[in-house]
């Protein structure tokens, strides 16, 4: 376990951001963190980076209870992210890698690993106001991971990107990940989620809603719906037994009861003599997911 | 390399290299160069064109006056007013003076005349005035039949010298409260300055950090507090570094100025006393001003006023640097809406300054004198200043504790402040916001 939440509460004034919050990230997994805007997730990573403390609860890091030289074993771009304009690439890298605590001869080192990587070295000299937004970003992301952090935060890392920029810092994401760093991925755009994330938590009104494996957690929300594509239209009869949720011309969506199985549908089509084209368990998108938790704790307050 | 040293190194080294600094450092001297001689200039001007009037001596009592301060005097010579007039119309004169008959020699009042279609300048219609009225003095003496030199032993020039009254008190001339104004005046203005304007680059480093949205990077790998002490702790060795180096090139400038100005030494003597006749009176006076200034001078407690103006110094710092800094983290990004909240750091060092200007160059000693050289928010400003004029020696320990005591505190106030200000965006705060920060867990 690289990081263990425990009961975590956060206080704010009167409101509470983080109501006792608990989870585990497995090492080396890609561990998303979800929410609606202002659930909790930025004063949840805050107290994870050591930028407050948690009112209530203990967090560990790599075994550890959280402390002054945790922030060095944490790589955080955060969703509010900048860098000092005047000051050049390399300096400011230097800099940053330092504060993190590294030597000057290390952190060089791992700079000019990673301008070289980027095949940015002769950027170096070149001030921070000068570059374009995607470049800044690109030099953010060696300033995030430059001290080889074990466990990596990213909140809301492609906001600003283009494409082009999106996919490679997705596949450094990617590299860092099979290398074995831990990552924490702070997002609302699901797509993501199930794209590169393998355990979950989404957290509404500061409390834990919804928590697992992302397969399991899709498992768990499935509603047994089957989308059936056929050549030649569905007899008359079909229908009259079976919950129809969607039918067009040449395909229907059928939900199952819960102690049926696909075989036996399939079983019945082939009786029927329908010639068919596809057959496809529809698996709950982590959108629908996302919105359906949500409403559901929201009833709840 | 210790994250705090990092911090002040980055915050030192970027602000020196600006060209804004450069720049600064190397032209203000060179203002202070110009500025000396634009006024030396100033002085030494006089309107230079020569100011030529015909006088109509009505009553025979000046006879020839000797040219003085551009006014060319030129006797009638026989001619009526009349006549003069219309010498003065086509050219001649650019005025005319009618000095009437005296007639009473009671009268302690006497109007003289002076006709021109052109305006008389202040500098010029002094000069005459001085000049008559000498003339009429003398021609009063020597129709009374009065011994000038007689006349001459009624004046004395009075100046109190202060003495102690115990032996052991150290005698002071009348130039120790001059010289210790001079000097405590300096030591108000420099301290004035220094914090307004480093109190304030602190403050701006701490809104550009939050503009720059660097803050939250920063926050994950410093605690905020070493972050705002940093930031202090740079911008103040930036302003010590300025200072120095003020100090190394108005030495430079001020060597140079002789040989800029064309300042004449028997000039300068002129105004001193003559030190044959004082030499009876008081071996202390028997000496040139000069001297006497040097040896107030040397009569101060350098290396004790030294010593208490640094502490002060970086005491005075301290507080209101950090005072900004808290003020700078909750603002946001518009500088123009935090006004309202830099407003309750500026007012007591301006206070401060208007009590040293106002009441303290009247008395150094007063009640409100005193009262403010131990209040924490103006004794920087207000107890170097009482320095000079040697105040109680617990009065400055006592005022020395209290700042050092005060700049702990309000860093450790500061600190508490900038911690939830500076992770807080978009939202505009109020001070009753501020202060409820403080009691923050």
């Amino acid at each position: 376990m690289i990081l263990s939440v425990q009961n975590v509460v956060k206080r704010y004034d009167k409101y509470t951001a983080v109501d006792h919050v608990s989870i585990d990230v497995q090492r080396g997994s890609v561990f998303g963190l979800l929410g609606p805007n202002g659930a909790g997730k930025t004063s949840l990573i805050r107290m994870i980076t050591t930028i407050t403390g948690p009112d209530e609860g203990t967090i560990y890091l790599d075994g550890e209870k959280l402390h002054d030289r945790s922030p060095e074993k944490i790589g955080y771009m955060p969703e509010e992210r900048g860098l000092y304009k005047k000051m050049k690439v390399g300096e400011q890298l230097l800099y940053l890698a330092q504060l993190k605590g590294l030597s000057e001869a290390q952190a060089r080192k791992q700079i000019n690993h990673w301008l070289t990587k980027f095949e940015i070295t002769d950027w170096w000299d070149k001030k921070i106001e000068d570059l374009s937004k995607g470049m800044q970003q690109k030099i953010q992301f060696i300033a995030t991971i430059v001290h080889q952090p074990k466990l990596l935060i990213l909140d809301e890392p492609f906001t600003g990107l283009d494409p082009i920029n999106t996919n490679l810092i997705k596949d450094e994401i990617r590299q860092l990940n099979e290398a074995g760093t831990s990552i924490i991925f702070s997002t609302h755009r699901m797509e993501q989620v199930e794209e590169m994330c393998d355990h979950i938590v989404l957290i509404n009104h500061g409390k834990n809603v919804l928590y697992g494996e992302v397969q399991s957690i899709k498992n768990e929300y499935k509603q047994n719906l089957f989308r059936i594509q056929t050549e030649t239209p569905l007899p008359e009869g079909f229908a009259s037994n079976h919950t129809i949720v969607e039918q067009n011309s040449h395909s229907v969506t059928v939900r199952l009861p819960d102690d049926s199985h696909s075989n036996r549908l399939l079983q019945e089509l082939l009786q029927l003599g329908v010639r068919i084209t596809r057959f496809e368990e529809i698996l709950p998108t982590f959108n629908e997911i996302f919105i359906r938790r949500v409403e559901e704790t929201a009833g709840d307050q | 390399m210790s994250k705090l040293s990092l911090i002040v190194k980055r915050e030192y080294i970027t602000r020196v290299r600006k060209k804004s600094f450069i720049i600064g450092t190397l032209l203000a001297p060179v203002g202070l160069l110009v500025y000396f001689l634009v006024i030396f200039g100033l002085t030494k001007y006089s309107s230079g064109d020569e100011l030529k009037v015909a006088v109509l001596d009505e009553g025979g009592m000046v006879q020839q006056l000797p040219d003085d301060r551009g006014v060319r005097y030129i006797p009638a010579g026989g001619k009526t007013l009349e006549q003069l007039r219309t010498a003065a119309e086509e050219g001649t004169y650019d005025g005319i003076l009618r000095i009437p008959a005296l007639g009473n020699f009671q009268k302690k009042e006497h109007t003289v005349f002076y006709y021109s279609d052109k305006k008389l300048a202040p500098e010029k219609r002094d000069a005459i005035e001085d000049r008559i009225t000498d003339k009429i003095r003398d021609f009063k003496i020597d129709s009374l039949k009065l011994d000038p030199k007689t006349l001459d032993m009624l004046n004395t020039d009075i100046a109190i010298d202060p003495e102690k009254l115990t032996e052991a008190g150290e005698d002071e001339s009348r130039y120790t409260a001059g010289v210790g104004l001079a000097i405590g005046g300096i030591m108000a203005f420099i301290m004035f300055f220094m914090v307004m304007m480093y109190g304030q680059m602190v403050m701006r480093s701490v809104m550009e950090e939050k503009t720059n949205r660097i803050v939250e990077v920063m926050m994950s790998s410093v605690r905020p507090f070493d972050l705002m002490l940093g930031k202090i702790l740079g911008a103040g060795a930036v302003g010590l570094t300025q200072v120095v180096a003020w100090i190394v090139l108005s030495g430079a400038v001020t060597m140079l100025m002789p040989f800029l100005i064309d300042i004449d030494p028997a000039a300068m003597q002129q105004s001193m006393p003559d030190p044959g006749t004082a030499a009876a009176i008081d071996p202390e006076e028997a000496q040139s001003t000069g001297l006497r200034i040097m040896n107030e001078l040397s009569k101060q407690n350098w290396p004790l006023i030294a010593g208490a103006f640094i502490i002060f110094f970086l005491g005075g710092y301290f507080i209101y640097a950090s005072m900004f800094a808290a003020i700078g983290s909750a603002m946001g990004d518009d500088y123009g809406e935090g006004q309202a909240l830099v407003l309750p750091i500026t007012i007591p060092i301006i206070l401060a300054f208007y009590i040293v200007a106002f009441v303290g160059v009247r008395n150094p000693d007063s009640g409100l004198m005193v009262f403010a050289s131990m209040f924490p928010l103006f004794s920087p400003i207000v107890m170097p200043f009482r320095m000079a004029f040697s105040p109680p020696w617990w009065q400055v320990a006592l005022s020395l504790a209290l700042v050092i005591a005060a700049a702990f505190f309000f860093v450790w106030l500061a600190g508490r402040i900038y911690r939830v200000g500076i992770l807080l965006y978009g939202k505009k705060v109020t001070l009753k916001e501020i202060s409820k920060w403080m009691f923050y867990q």
